[in-house]
C-alpha cells in the first residue's frame, strides 16, 4: 500500500484545495450517473459536466501542489490523501440521490463555482486567472443546464415537483457552509489570491432567486447548522467515495495511463 | 541562423501543423481550430505554444503528441510544447476555412461568443438560430446542450428531420 501524503496546512494551499476538492468530488459523483441517467442525452450531459470538473480539478490541484512545495502532483493530491485532508464542500460528497437531487445540487454548486471563477480572473496568483478564465466558460454551461432542469422539474408533474421539494429540503442545510468564511478566506482576500466565501453570498442568492422565482420555489432561511467539509470534518459518505476513487492508486502505486 | 531562415522554418512548421488533424473532430486541423497559438524556431528544434480547448478535454495529450510527432517526422529536430491557458481558448479563434470544413463535415459551426458572455442565467433561452449543415434551414431545435465530445451539442433539423451536431460557442 502506498503511504498517504499530507499537505502542509497553509492558508493558500487550503484555499485551493477547497476549490479543487469540490470540483473533484462533484465530478466523481456525476460520473456515477454514467450508464444510469434517465435518458441518453442526460447520461451524456452529466458525463460531460463531470469531465469538465475533473479537468478543472487537475489544473487547481497542480497549482496547489506547486504552492505547497513538497513536490506533490495532481494525482498524488487527488488519490493519496486521507479523508481528513480533503477540503470539499460537504454538499458535493452527499450520495448522488435521484435526478432532481443531482440537478438541484448542480445548480447550487455550479453557481458557487461560477462566481468564484469570475472573481479569480483577477487573482494576484500567476496561474489562477488563466485557470479561472477557462473554467468560467464551462461553469456557465453547467449552470444553464442545471437551471433548465430545475425549472422543468419544479414546473412539471406533481411527482417531479415533489422530488425537487424533497431535494431542496435535503440540500438547504448544506448551503450555509458555502458562505461561512474563516481565517483561510480572510488570508486569501487579504493576499488577493481570491474572494472570501462570504463575499459571494449576495450574488449567489440573487442568481438562485432568479431561477426559483420562475417556478415558485423559495430558498429556506439558513438555520444554525454549518457543515464542515471545508474544515476537513466530513460526513460518513466521503470515506466511501474515497475508497472507490483511491483503490487503483493504492493497489498499483504510481500507476499511470 | 539568420532572420530569414527563422521565418522560413516557422512558416514551414505552420504548414506541417495545418495537416495535423484534431483527433475528435478530424475535419479540422489544429491550426483551423485555433489551438496552435505560436511557433518559434530555436537554435535546435522548435517550440510550439498550444492553448487547450476544454479543461477536461481527453484529447489534450494526444494533440501534444501528434504535434511533436508530425514536426519530428518533417525533420524539425526536437520539439517542445508549451501549454498556455490565458487568454482562454474561444470558438471565435476557429478560422473561416475551419467553419466551412465543419459545415461540410455535418457539424453546424459556432456563432460569435459575445452573445452568450456575461448573461447570468437565461430563463428564456435566446440562443441565435443554428442553421442545419445539410439543408441550411434555421428551423432547428436543440435536443441537448451536451454532445458526443465536450465541444459539441445535439440538434435536430425540423425542416429535413436530420439530427446534427453543433459546435458550442464558448
Amino acid at each position: 500500500m502506498t503511504a498517504s501524503i499530507r499537505p502542509e496546512h497553509r492558508a493558500d494551499v487550503e484555499y485551493l484545495l477547497r476549490l479543487g476538492d469540490t470540483t473533484l468530488i462533484l465530478g466523481q459523483r456525476l460520473g456515477e450517473w454514467c450508464g444510469h441517467a434517465p435518458i441518453l442525452e442526460e447520461d451524456i450531459a452529466l458525463a460531460n459536466v463531470a469531465l469538465d470538473l475533473i479537468g478543472q480539478t487537475r489544473a487547481v490541484l497542480t497549482r496547489a501542489g506547486e504552492m505547497e512545495d513538497q513536490g506533490f502532483d495532481e494525482d498524488q493530491l487527488a488519490y493519496l490523501r486521507e479523508e481528513r485532508d480533503y477540503r470539499n464542500l460537504t454538499m458535493v460528497e452527499l450520495p448522488r440521490g435521484d435526478f432532481a437531487f443531482t440537478v438541484l445540487r448542480n445548480l447550487f454548486v455550479s453557481t458557487w463555482l461560477k462566481l468564484h471563477w469570475e472573481r479569480l480572473q483577477d487573482s494576484a496568483d500567476a496561474e489562477l486567472p488563466g485557470i479561472a478564465g477557462k473554467a468560467l466558460k464551462e461553469a456557465r454551461y453547467h449552470q444553464q443546464h442545471a437551471a433548465d432542469w430545475v425549472l422543468r422539474l419544479a414546473d412539471g408533474t406533481d411527482e417531479s415537483r415533489a422530488r425537487i421539494d424533497t431535494a431542496l429540503a435535503e440540500l438547504a442545510r448544506y448551503v450555509p457552509e458555502m458562505f461561512t468564511a474563516d481565517a483561510v478566506d480572510a488570508a486569501a482576500e487579504a493576499g488577493k489570491l481570491g474572494p472570501s466565501r462570504a463575499a459571494l453570498r449576495e450574488a449567489w442568492e440573487a442568481e438562485i432567486a432568479s431561477v426559483f422565482g420562475e417556478c415558485g420555489l423559495t430558498l429556506p432561511a439558513a438555520g444554525a447548522f454549518v457543515s464542515t467539509g471545508t474544515q476537513g470534518v466530513h460526513t460518513e459518505h466521503l470515506g466511501r467515495i474515497l475508497a472507490e476513487m483511491q483503490y487503483l492508486q493504492r493497489a498499483y502505486p504510481g500507476g499511470v495511463w | 541562423m539568420c532572420g530569414a531562415e527563422v521565418v522560413d522554418r516557422e512558416r514551414a512548421a505552420w504548414r506541417v501543423l495545418e495537416t495535423v488533424l484534431d483527433p475528435e473532430v478530424p475535419a479540422l486541423s489544429l491550426v483551423d481550430l485555433g489551438i496552435v497559438r505560436e511557433v518559434h524556431a530555436l537554435e535546435d528544434g522548435l517550440q510550439v505554444v498550444l492553448t487547450p480547448t476544454y479543461s477536461g478535454c481527453p484529447a489534450t495529450e494526444v494533440i501534444e503528441q501528434s504535434v511533436v510527432d508530425a514536426l519530428a517526422e518533417a525533420g524539425f529536430g526536437p520539439v517542445t510544447v508549451v501549454t498556455r491557458r490565458a487568454p482562454a481558448w474561444t470558438t471565435d479563434w476557429i478560422s473561416d476555412d475551419g467553419r466551412r470544413k465543419l459545415r461540410e463535415y455535418g457539424i453546424a459551426p459556432p456563432g460569435p461568443v459575445q452573445a452568450s458572455e456575461g448573461v447570468a442565467i437565461r430563463i428564456v433561452r435566446k440562443t441565435a438560430a443554428v442553421a442545419c449543415p445539410r439543408c441550411g434551414s434555421t428551423n432547428t431545435e436543440r435536443l441537448s446542450a451536451f454532445g458526443s465530445t465536450a465541444c459539441k451539442s445535439l440538434y435536430r433539423c425540423v425542416a429535413c428531420r436530420e439530427p446534427f451536431e453543433h459546435f458550442k460557442p464558448i
